[in-house]
């Protein structure tokens, strides 16, 4: 029977140069449900798909303010997740301590990278199972990060990561070249959009599962959920057939 | 032969004789700074609407005694940062290895966004803080001047219990009774900055820097002097006081040779 003997640790080489339980928490990433962002001259933006275990569940945090210049946005496993942004927060809140300076995200970026990369060369340890987009603001300007199991982070114009974001990516490679120029409204349309096209047909974006990040020059990031993303949903997808209106009809029928 | 762990690495004792275990615990308690040694008299410093001036004179004295005159007391950390110390000499030696240190941690960091004044003296008035708390105060006054993250002018101080403090100008030491009357007669306040520029700021900070040598008996007539604006630093480290006149000497008793 065949049996793969290089994947029991993430510090053995298999002989074609792979290391499989780095690949396997890549794995993990597209497992989780999508996220995207993408940044302007003045603003960034996450978007996210919520999901809930259970209809009686409530719905798995997928956007965790850090500072007040910047959030992250998570795909994968959440638990990880809040890991890396515990030390995050701490990092954050040190540079603002010790320096009176808002953390430039490249640099908080690189060490979350640094921790990730460890996991991948030490005996006993495993990759995280979590792939982050990191969006704000800081002295220069508007950033987005992609960051990866593996140690990968990259500075994105715009990114999507998770289940199905394959479809998100194709929108976002559609508009590339609009991104720049948007202002805040549009930017968060945009990333509705994106965020619509890795859908399955049979799923909508609502106000419960739908989650929301916005920082900008001289702004600080905000989390929006729940009845405040309303507005948006409704101006990004205005000529969608309204479901309720058939039913209200079949009410009316049967009194 | 002794096996037992707490044997390991030393001396056998059936060859060097039984070890001297006094080596191993520093006899007496632990030794604080109680005083400065050989020491730096005032740092001032002055806004203009473009940028601070910052001077301090190149001597360090032990005690009374003028022992080293080429004591450079102002320190260049970036285009847009000087550090002035006034102080124990030696501690700001361990100062000027630390913002060393720190600033090669921040030149390998990938960030291109260089530590600014205000993040400078944040950092510094910790570490200040931080040695009175242990009860090993580093003995110093320190000006941080230069820019703010939105490059406006800024000047603070830092002092050896961690005090921090701000103001158009500043001056420590014999400066902060001598000199900051002439300055603030100048720079009364944070409106006035506006209406002071570079040359004017810097004619003021030369005229203390001599009245200062007139009258604080630790002084030179050597001195360093900077100018930080967004064009950069601009630091001369071998300034002499001109235009000097002692004539006012005669006339105050006490002060100068007087035969009566």
């Amino acid at each position: 029977m065949f049996r793969n003997n290089y994947d029991n640790d993430s510090v053995t080489f298999s002989p074609q140069g792979r290391i499989f339980q780095v690949e396997y928490a890549s794995e993990a990433v597209k497992q989780g449900s999508v996220v995207v962002g993408i940044v302007s001259k003045t603003h960034s933006v996450l978007a996210a798909i919520k999901r809930n275990a259970e209809e009686l569940s409530s719905y798995q945090k997928k956007i965790i303010t850090i500072d007040s210049h910047y959030g992250i946005a998570l795909a994968g496993l959440a638990s990880d997740a809040r890991v890396l942004s515990n030390f995050m927060k701490q990092q954050s809140l040190a540079s603002r301590l010790t320096y009176d300076r808002a953390i430039p995200l490249s640099e908080i970026t690189s060490r979350i990278a640094d921790r990730a990369q460890t996991n991948t060369q030490q005996y006993g340890r495993r990759p995280y199972g979590v792939g982050l987009l990191i969006a704000g603001v800081d002295a220069k300007g508007p950033h987005l990060f992609e960051f990866q199991p593996s140690g990968v982070t990259q500075e994105m114009i715009a990114c999507g990561i998770g289940a199905r974001s394959q479809m998100a990516r194709t929108y976002l490679e559609r508009h590339l070249d609009d991104f720049a120029a948007c202002g805040r409204e549009d930017l968060i349309k945009h990333a509705l959009r994106a965020l619509k096209e890795s859908l399955s047909q049979d799923k909508e974006l609502t106000v419960d599962n739908t989650s929301v990040g916005v920082a900008g020059i001289g702004e600080n990031f905000v989390h929006y959920e729940g009845q405040d993303i309303a507005q948006w949903l409704d101006a990004t997808f205005e000529n969608r057939e309204e479901d309720d209106s058939s039913s209200d009809d079949a009410m009316e029928t049967d009194s | 032969m002794n096996h037992l762990p707490q044997a390991w690495g030393r001396p056998r004792d059936e060859v060097y004789g039984a070890y001297d275990h006094s080596h191993f615990q520093n006899a007496g308690p632990n030794q604080h700074t109680q005083q400065p040694i050989v020491t730096g008299t005032s740092v001032i410093a002055a806004k203009f609407k473009d940028g601070v001036v910052i001077a301090a004179d190149n001597l360090a004295s032990y005690g009374s005694l003028a022992r080293f005159t080429d004591v450079k007391r102002l320190r260049k950390f970036n285009s847009e940062v000087v550090v002035g110390f006034g102080g124990d000499v030696s501690d700001m030696q361990y100062l000027d290895r630390l913002l060393n240190s720190l600033d090669i941690r921040e030149n390998y960091s990938s960030t291109d966004t260089p530590l600014n004044a205000k993040n400078l003296h944040t950092y510094l008035a910790k570490v200040m803080y931080k040695r009175r708390s242990d009860f090993n105060p580093l003995w110093n006054h320190l000006l941080i001047a230069g820019l703010d993250g939105e490059s406006k002018p800024f000047l603070a101080s830092a002092d050896l219990l961690g005090t921090t403090f701000s103001a158009p100008t500043l001056a420590t030491g014999f400066g902060a009774h001598l000199a900051q009357p002439i300055l603030r007669r100048t720079l009364p306040d944070e409106a006035s900055v506006a209406n002071v520029n570079k040359e004017d700021a810097v004619k003021l900070i030369k005229e203390c820097m001599k009245v200062l040598f007139y009258r604080d008996a630790r002084s030179l007539d050597k001195y360093s002097i900077a100018i930080i604006t967004k064009e950069g630093v601009e630091l001369k480290e071998n300034e002499k006081l001109e235009n000097q006149s002692w004539a006012f000497a005669e006339t105050i008793r006490g002060y100068g040779t007087q035969v009566n």
